[in-house]
């Protein structure tokens, strides 16, 4: 579903990424690991097609970018730490927004299909001003999920919630990883991301230095796994 | 659902009426664009001597100054709405030319800039008893002459809300090179309010169309690139 070889990403004379290689099969979920300015940020913004490969190929659900970046971005969705709302609009209007956006037929229902499922239905006329973080963020995964992407990539989706907001934001997140999509999170919630993830991939200095399975540290857990892979 | 058909137009018209009914709501970017332009218009009605040959020698300036300055508050706040939450990231992963998004924007930006003339334009008259503002050449040249201050200041607002310094380099990008369409519609709002003969003011006329068919075009080719990372 994902296909990444031999990516450079470069920033004038800055070299954040260094030859990357990644893939990812259908339906898994893989937590992208890593130190702050590892690279994971940017590695997903080129996956989402906000920003241009230095070198190297990149494939999201058979399509090649950036050339057929409007192909991806229809088959993608996108959750960063950021809500990516407008405070001005309600709940429903900003989800009609972007479903007119995607070109989305029937768009009541699914909107209403979007927001029962996040928890917000009682909340769908209420500004968005008014919802509180972890309202946001639900919002916020309805919002990458209304035109029912192949792949969901949540860059850091836990910044700034609160314990009960981050369990909510669990169930929200199983929920839509348990519809076979394809999920890419980044994130430094090692003990969330052992209990949601399939697969745990450790960026640092700009390459995947370490990647398994749950299966694969038996007997340890996912922050020996990370240690390890970071002092390698 | 699998495979959404998203259409240009929709895509425009959807972040056109996303813009209108948040600004309907807020009245954040209206109101501030509305305040300046009266204060402005206040300050030069106490300033100059309003007799009549100055009243129709002054009136196509102050004017223009007044709606520069102010389109150039409200372009300014209209992109950073979207940049500082992070929605333009959301704009630009829709499924759809990014010129859409430009299209859209400068729509908006071009509504906020007609209700504020719209406002202004009797408020000036009474004040300055001037009524020939009223003319239909006068109000289209008005159009025009927005049509092009909006379209090259929404694009580069996309560029300059990129920056720590937006707010002061919008202005610095925007009024060297918007001098043309300024200059164009000084020219031929004054003819007009001077009474001059249509031929007079064909010239400055015919600079503002080219100008806003050569910005609107550039600006659909080049938005991709200006928003890209």
């Amino acid at each position: 579903m994902i296909e990444v070889k031999k990516l450079i990403k470069r920033f004038g004379l800055k070299t954040i990424l260094k030859g990357l290689d990644f893939t990812v099969q259908p339906g898994e979920f893989v937590a992208l690991l890593g130190p702050n300015g590892a690279g994971k940020t940017t590695f997903l913004r080129i996956l989402a097609s906000l920003s241009r490969p230095s070198l190297g190929s990149v494939k999201v659900a058979g399509y090649s970018l950036p050339n057929e970046s409007a192909k991806v971005r229809a088959r993608l969705g996108v959750v960063s730490h950021m809500p990516l709302l407008y405070p001005d609009l309600t709940a429903e209007e900003n989800l009609q927004f972007y479903a007119r956006m995607y070109g989305l037929q029937n768009q009541a229902s699914r909107i209403t299909e979007v927001l029962g499922m996040v928890g917000l239905e009682a909340r769908r006329k209420d500004l968005v001003r008014t919802f509180s973080r972890g309202m946001q963020q639900r919002l916020a995964i309805g919002r990458a999920i209304i035109h029912d992407p192949e792949v969901v990539l949540f860059d850091e989706p836990y910044t700034g919630l609160d314990q009960d907001a981050s369990e909510m934001l669990d169930e929200v997140l199983r929920s839509v990883a348990a519809k076979g999509r394809t999920v890419v999170m980044t994130s430094h919630d090692l003990a969330r991301a052992e209990d949601l993830a399939t697969r745990f991939d450790v960026l640092t200095r700009g390459v995947i230095v370490s990647s398994g399975s749950r299966e694969d540290f038996k007997n340890s857990n996912l922050l020996d796994f990370y240690k390890k892979a970071l002092e390698a | 659902m699998k495979e959404p058909t998203p259409s240009f137009f929709k895509a425009v018209f959807a972040i056109a009426h996303k813009d209108l009914a948040a600004e309907f709501r807020s009245r954040e970017l209206l109101s501030a664009m509305l305040v300046f332009s009266m204060l402005v218009i206040l300050i030069f009605n106490f300033a100059l001597e309003l007799d009549v040959k100055v009243r129709q020698s002054v009136t196509a300036g102050v004017l223009w100054t007044t709606f520069a300055f102010a389109g150039t508050l409200g372009l300014n706040r209209s992109m950073a709405v979207e940049k500082d939450r992070g929605c333009m990231d959301g704009l630009l992963l829709a499924p759809v030319d990014r010129s859409a998004i430009f299209f859209g924007k400068a729509i908006s930006n071009l509504a906020f800039m007609l209700v504020v003339e719209a406002i202004v334009i009797p408020l000036y008259a009474m004040l300055y008893n001037e009524t020939r503002i009223f003319q239909w050449e006068f109000l289209g040249v008005l159009l025009l002459g927005s049509i092009g201050y909006i379209s090259v200041g929404t694009l580069l607002s996309a560029m300059s809300v990129q920056t720590r310094t937006r707010d002061v380099l919008l202005p610095i990008l925007l009024f060297p090179v918007a001098v043309p369409v300024l200059l164009a519609s000084v020219k031929a709002s004054g003819g007009i309010v001077a009474g001059l003969p249509f031929e007079e003011i064909l010239a400055p006329l015919n600079l503002l169309i080219v100008y806003d068919v050569i910005f609107l075009a550039t600006s659909f080719m080049i938005f991709d690139y200006v928003v890209e990372e």
